[in-house]
């Protein structure tokens, strides 16, 4: 004998703590099971790309800082890499050098915070969050030797880097670089063979190769599905061209499998780091010509870069003046967030956070 | 077998149990009697003499010392610091602001500054309740008269007092912060540790020559 009962609609959010900022989910459940979810966006936006409009084009690199903010050094990249595009403006060397260096730093900052509160989530109540957290300070506080704030960096310049690494920098990049792999030696023993996690992660929330291709995603959440797309590798942008990695493939698809190709991107960013710091050679790191108001030809570029999170870019129009014309972001996470429902589709209640946890969207890029 | 994987990762937490920590007590830290003594820079029983209360807190443990988390010399703090002879009135910072929280009102002086014309400064207020510490300010200021700080601790209870006036500006300490001022990086500066009163040390420019104005200004146009 079944129990027949009614579906219920609820409102998870838009504060609440597994939201990951403020974001609504209107859900309907059948007993435990998830018949629909409608995400409601738009509580975080700020107007960015409208304020964008009235600032100049260095001013403007304070703004993306906010958008992502837990990656705000490869939003900056994306932006000076369409100004330069724009401007027609050739970067110093070492300037990008140090912006690739940046940058990888804050990809492993990334998906510390993203797998972290990926097992938060889960319920594993902020220990391994915190081991991850200890990682990323110790980032942040390189970020903070580099450009004097921690998350709201503004580092990037069109051109390159504001100014180069302090002597203190290359001693703690190096120290970083030999602690980090038993780091995620660690955090490997600790989460990935665990039952508690294989059973709450595996084969839950499961992503199809069709269905990513089919809504443009990007970033791990693709690459867990198992295609081999990472614009660092098909499309190179500064220099990455000069630069060997392998790129970490999902089979399945799930939770677990985006889990793992963070760890693994995670090794493969120190890789990259220690490239970048055997290629790197003396000499200015801003070509003096670039004025501190860039004035670009009328135009417009688009450089995608690839972001922790997925193809970040920044479509730029000029009309020859001090400003942006125009300037529209193609955000990862709103991007990604659109398969939420079918990911969900038929799972219990509880895999609600998980899987969402798993796609890694940051509310402030979503709504910008 | 089941379980082995939780086992497993029970021995890392074991491990980041008894291993060192990272947490900073800021702002006060309990110390014992060794590190209270290499606080105050004493032997512990000249400490004794000195602050007899702390030497007995400190036997059970209780003394209490200043800790500060570590930071770097480029960090943005709050207070900015202003070289008022280095200023020549030219409003820069409240063009480039992004926000437009600077403002600044001047009239034609007599006084003869170290670089440019002179103009005297009514008012330069600065609203560091509106500010994001962004430091463009800093960057688009020519002659270096204006920096970041270094400080952190500004809690107060009232909004307007959050508006920097130029009296305050004035008397304030020099702790500048090493943002977009490569020149006074070389010289292993702690803004912590160090205040600057002359200001011909934060200069990046020297004044130039008339001939080089010359060729700037009037060769190259």
């Amino acid at each position: 004998m079944s129990l027949r009962t009614e579906p219920v609609t609820m409102n998870v959010g838009p504060i609440h703590p597994s939201t990951h900022g403020v974001f609504r989910m209107r859900v309907t459940f059948d007993g435990e099971e998830i018949v629909d979810v409608e995400p409601v966006i738009g509580y975080l936006h700020r107007g960015s790309e409208k304020l964008a409009e009235e600032r100049t084009y260095t001013q403007v690199v304070t703004l993306t800082d906010r958008m992502d903010y837990v990656a705000s050094m490869t939003n900056n990249q994306s932006y000076i890499l369409s100004v330069e595009k724009l401007a027609g403006i050739t970067p110093s060397p070492r300037g990008v050098w140090l912006r690739m260096i940046a940058a990888e730093l804050q990809r492993i900052a990334s998906h510390a915070v993203a797998n972290g509160f990926l097992i938060n989530d889960l319920g594993a109540w902020h220990t391994p969050l915190l081991y991850m957290l200890r990682e990323r300070e110790k980032i942040l506080e390189m970020f903070e030797m580099l450009c004097g704030a921690r998350i709201t960096n503004s580092y990037l310049r069109p051109g390159g880097v504001f100014m180069d690494a302090p002597d203190q920098f290359w001693p703690a990049l190096n120290r970083f670089l030999d602690e980090m792999p038993n780091r995620i030696d660690d955090i490997e023993r600790l989460l990935t063979t665990n039952e508690i996690v294989l059973i709450r992660t595996q084969n839950v929330g499961v992503l199809k190769k069709d269905e990513c291709l089919n809504a443009s995603i990007t970033g791990p959440v693709l690459r867990a599905s198992g295609v081999d797309w990472d614009l660092r590798d098909k499309n190179p942008y500064d220099y990455y061209d000069q630069i060997e990695f392998s790129r970490p493939l999902g089979e399945i698809g799930d939770n677990h499998d985006r889990f793992l190709v963070r760890i693994f991107e995670m090794r493969e960013s120190l890789k990259i780091l220690r490239q970048c710091i055997e290629n790197i050679e003396p000499g200015p790191v801003r070509p003096k010509e670039v004025p501190f108001l860039v004035r670009p030809p009328k135009g417009d570029s688009y450089v995608p870069i690839e972001s922790p999170k997925g193809e970040l870019g920044f479509y730029l129009v000029s009309d020859g003046g001090i400003s942006p014309f125009r300037c529209h972001v193609r955000a990862p996470s709103l991007i990604n967030l659109t398969l939420l429902r079918e990911m969900v589709l038929g799972d219990k209640i509880a895999d609600l956070f998980v899987t969402f946890g798993s796609i890694d969207v940051n509310m402030g890029e979503v709504d910008r | 077998m089941f379980g082995f994987g939780l086992i497993k990762g029970l021995f890392v937490t074991l491990k980041n149990l008894v291993g060192p920590t990272f947490t900073v007590q800021y702002p006060n830290k309990r110390v014992g009697l060794i590190k209270a003594s290499k606080y105050y820079n004493k032997n512990p029983f000249s400490l004794f003499k000195s602050h007899p209360l702390e030497g007995f807190k400190a036997i059970v443990g209780q003394a209490v010392i200043k800790e500060f988390p570590d930071q770097s010399p480029r960090f943005r703090g709050q207070e900015f610091n202003w070289f008022e002879d280095r200023c020549t009135g030219c409003a820069s910072c409240a063009k480039y602001c992004p926000l437009g929280i600077i403002e600044i009102v001047t009239h034609p002086g007599e006084k003869n500054i170290q670089e440019g014309t002179s103009y005297d400064i009514d008012v330069f207020d600065i609203d560091i309740g509106r500010c994001m510490f962004c430091g463009i300010c800093v960057e688009a200021c020519p002659f270096d008269a204006l920096h970041m700080g270094s400080g952190f601790e500004r809690a107060i209870e009232k909004r307007e007092n959050l508006v920097i006036s130029v009296d305050e500006l004035r008397s304030a300490e020099k702790r500048p912060s090493t943002w977009f001022r490569p020149q006074m990086e070389k010289s292993s500066y702690e803004p912590r540790n160090e205040k600057i009163e002359d200001s011909h040390d934060v200069g990046r420019h020297e004044k130039p020559s008339k001939e080089e104005l010359t060729k700037r200004w009037v060769n190259e146009r």
